[in-house]
């Protein structure tokens, strides 16, 4: 058979079964479930967006909730990488935005309208929950996100390490500072706050007897106190007495572990790791106070689920968090105590957790309690990283802090006047 | 457009006329064909890159927070903020650095290999390979590697390892701005990264530089090294020299990965992406000014380019030179 003379046919053909195939394609991917709902008796499809835990085993558990959930068909995309803001804030300008996501309460996703409305699902249980949580929640009387933990995070340290330098737990910066010095060895720093330092930046301004924002969000961070407090920190980190570049940041346990240093800035949730790994040698603190008007702090981090409000699946999303965030107090217990240590939100099950009730994690409740300070939803992302760069340029670059200070309030305060007016 | 084909002088044997008769249909098109292969593509550009061009030239007039469908039209006001901005100003300082170390730098360095390998009689294959390899590998996971392992502050860190055998302290590479020790670990990292694939471009050219060329200088008494390095490759390598570091200073401009992985929430070191993306996808989320600063990025970069071009003759013919 010639070649040539079949030729037109063969392509022709080979067309004709490609546009055949292109077009069956389409079709089969009508019918089909893509995990975003729709698809004929597959019920509702919701997708959730988490950040990546350090904790072993907190990724099968979400799962494991979602997969248990029998209202709709929840997929789980769990975000890794040091950018989960980032990748959510794009993820929400587009159709393919999670319905439901975890996030910190943020007063520009309400005021853009990016989250939903929860009070009506969280009206009937809100006595039990930490009334602080739902403060930090609220915009105008509405709730819009449910609090899943709460993470305190204070500073650990080595007692043994302690006794041998000879020092008692630091209440002062300046006493932190000394602290720091007397535990520098050859081989160990003395103290590790991460390694940009930013995540100790609220606690600082706390710790100085100021804060974020004051009750009817005007700037009331730049204070001498705060100025005050930056130069110290100044002072520390060129005293060789601060760990840097450590492989990993403050919110994992490594450093710690390693014997890396003597004192970590962490959250609660690392504490099973630390026992695993030094026993009862482990002692926590928090931030002390900066200056004479200062008082020590604890800063209440932790994570909150939101409703994307401009999902197609707004009410079928609103079900969901209501059933395992409200409804299902055992998930909410093994998510909180199992993996990492974290303070349930709801009273009833703080109270309850019996992993809490003693030891170390008890006195981690009492450090929470006694000095916690909550996010103000006032203080948003781009303030919270117009602070970091106060941080950068003066403790880590030498830049006056006072005049830091003065053009972040300038920055805060612009953000300030578009959010309110 | 004709489709009768009318070229050749010789007509056809009456029993051939059917395959040499104008072609019908489809095939025939040649219009066709052409927006049938290039259509596609064409499609592609216009809704990934013309249409974001023009929506973000759009959104860089508008205050679009959390918004890439924004009403508020502010006019000028971003332009005006993204000019006065610190940071951004900054970040141009940051590019004009790095460029000034990293294009030297990977040019005398992807040459130096580039004579190297083309010399070695020895397991040529295997050098060749050994140093283009790390072309294959990503930025971010090279920038983590660079980060974690070898510039870490630690006392287990490579580096420091090294050091510590010389009795120096450990160095923390990327957290201390003062010195700045953190663009060594950016320039290697991309040194390393790049220069085996600017390496293959020499390595071409220097096999095109004819044999006779040398032997005409040996018969003319040069001697073999500088003097026909400086006399003879060079010269040759011209046109490629040009064209690697043109596109060396591209790949400058489009610094980000490294940068955005070593340096996070650093006021220093940020090169104007990293900075817009700060300003449009990070914290800040002001697509309306992050937009206005790509715009002023992208005439600064044409600005940059025609200049290189009119310096380097680039795109000249022989002719006119």
């Amino acid at each position: 058979m010639s070649a040539s003379s079949n030729m037109n046919w063969d392509r022709r053909t080979v067309l004709r079964a490609a546009m055949g195939l292109a077009a069956a394609g389409g079709l089969a991917a009508c019918g089909s479930n893509t995990g975003r709902g729709g698809g004929a008796g597959s019920g509702k499809g919701l997708v959730q967006y988490f950040h990546a835990y350090g904790e072993a085993g907190v990724e099968q558990a979400v799962k494991r909730y979602a997969k248990a959930y029998k209202g709709a068909n929840v997929t789980t995309q769990w975000i890794t990488g040091n950018n989960f803001e980032q990748k959510l804030f794009a993820a929400l300008l587009t159709k393919n935005a999670p319905d439901v996501f975890e996030f910190h309460p943020q007063i520009q996703m309400v005021k853009s309208g990016q989250v939903a409305d929860l009070t009506d699902i969280i009206e009937p249980v809100k006595d039990d929950f930490n009334q602080a949580d739902i403060k930090s929640h609220t915009v105008d009387g509405k709730i819009y996100g449910v609090r899943m933990i709460d993470d305190p995070q204070f500073l650990f340290y080595r007692p043994s390490m302690f006794e041998k330098a000879n020092i008692e737990v630091p209440t002062t910066l300046e006493e932190l500072i000394e602290a720091a010095d007397k535990l520098t060895t050859s081989k160990v720093k003395g103290i590790f706050l991460g390694n940009d330092l930013t995540s100790v930046d609220r606690p600082l301004i706390w710790s100085a007897g100021a804060d974020t924002l004051t009750a009817d969000n005007k700037p009331a961070f730049n204070t001498d106190a705060v100025a005050e407090g930056l130069k110290q920190l100044r002072g520390l980190f060129t005293s060789g007495n601060l760990l840097l570049d450590a492989p990993a940041d403050s919110w994992d346990p490594s450093a710690f572990i390693q014997g890396l240093t003597a004192i970590q800035w962490c959250g609660m949730w690392a504490m099973p790791a630390m026992q695993k790994a030094l026993g009862d040698d482990i002692g926590i603190f928090p931030f002390p106070k900066v200056g004479s008007a200062g008082k020590q702090s604890v800063y209440n981090g932790g994570w909150s689920m939101f409703v994307n409000a401009k999902s197609k699946n707004v009410e079928a999303a609103k079900e969901y968090v209501k059933w395992l965030w409200i409804d299902q107090k055992q998930y909410q217990e093994d998510f909180a105590t199992s993996y990492g240590f974290h303070i349930p939100p709801r009273t009833s099950l703080a109270e309850s957790a019996d992993k809490l009730k003693s030891g170390l994690p008890a006195e981690g409740v009492k450090l929470f309690n006694e000095f916690g300070h909550f996010d103000n939803i006032g203080w948003t992302q781009a303030m919270i990283a117009s602070f970091w760069d106060v941080i950068a340029n003066t403790v880590r670059k030498n830049g006056d802090p006072k005049a830091a200070l003065d053009a972040c309030e300038k920055k805060v305060d612009a953000e300030l006047k578009k959010l309110f007016g | 457009m004709s489709t009768t084909t009318t070229r050749g002088v010789a007509q056809p044997a009456p029993a051939k006329v059917s395959k040499t008769r104008p072609r019908r249909g489809l095939r025939a098109n040649s219009t066709f064909n052409f927006w049938l292969f290039t259509g596609p593509f064409l499609i592609g550009l216009v809704i990934f890159v013309f249409v974001p061009i023009g929506w973000s030239i759009w959104l860089s007039f508008f205050e679009a927070r959390f918004t890439v469908t924004p009403s508020n039209f502010v006019g000028f006001d971003n332009y005006k903020q993204i000019l006065t901005d610190t940071n951004f100003r900054n970040s141009l300082v940051t590019f004009t650095v790095f460029a000034a170390f990293i294009v030297p730098a990977t040019w005398a360095m992807s040459l130096g290999l580039a004579l190297l390998v083309n010399r070695v009689r020895f397991m040529r294959a295997f050098f060749r390979s050994v140093f283009f390899l790390p072309t294959a590998v990503s930025y971010v996971a090279a920038s983590l590697i660079w980060k974690m392992s070898i510039f870490n502050g630690v006392r287990f860190g490579l580096a420091n390892t090294v050091l510590g055998w010389f009795g120096v302290e450990n160095i923390a590479w990327l957290a201390n701005p003062d010195p700045p020790w953190y663009w060594l670990v950016i320039v290697t990292v991309r040194l390393w990264l790049q220069s085996g694939f600017f390496m293959i471009l020499f390595l071409a050219a220097l096999q095109n530089i004819p044999q006779e060329l040398y032997e005409a200088a040996a018969i003319d008494g040069a001697k073999r090294g500088w003097q026909t390095f400086r006399h003879i490759t060079l010269p040759q390598l011209r046109a490629t020299s040009t064209a690697v570091i043109l596109l060396l200073l591209i790949a400058a401009y489009q610094a980000f990965d490294e940068f955005f992985n070593l340096l996070a929430k650093a006021t220093w070191g940020q090169p104007p992406l990293v900075e817009l993306y700060k300003m449009a996808l990070g914290q800040n989320q002001n697509y309306g000014a992050g937009s206005a600063g790509a715009v002023v990025l992208t005439l600064l970069i044409c600005v940059v380019t025609l200049f290189q071009g009119k310096i380097m003759g680039f795109g000249r013919g022989e002719e006119s030179k």
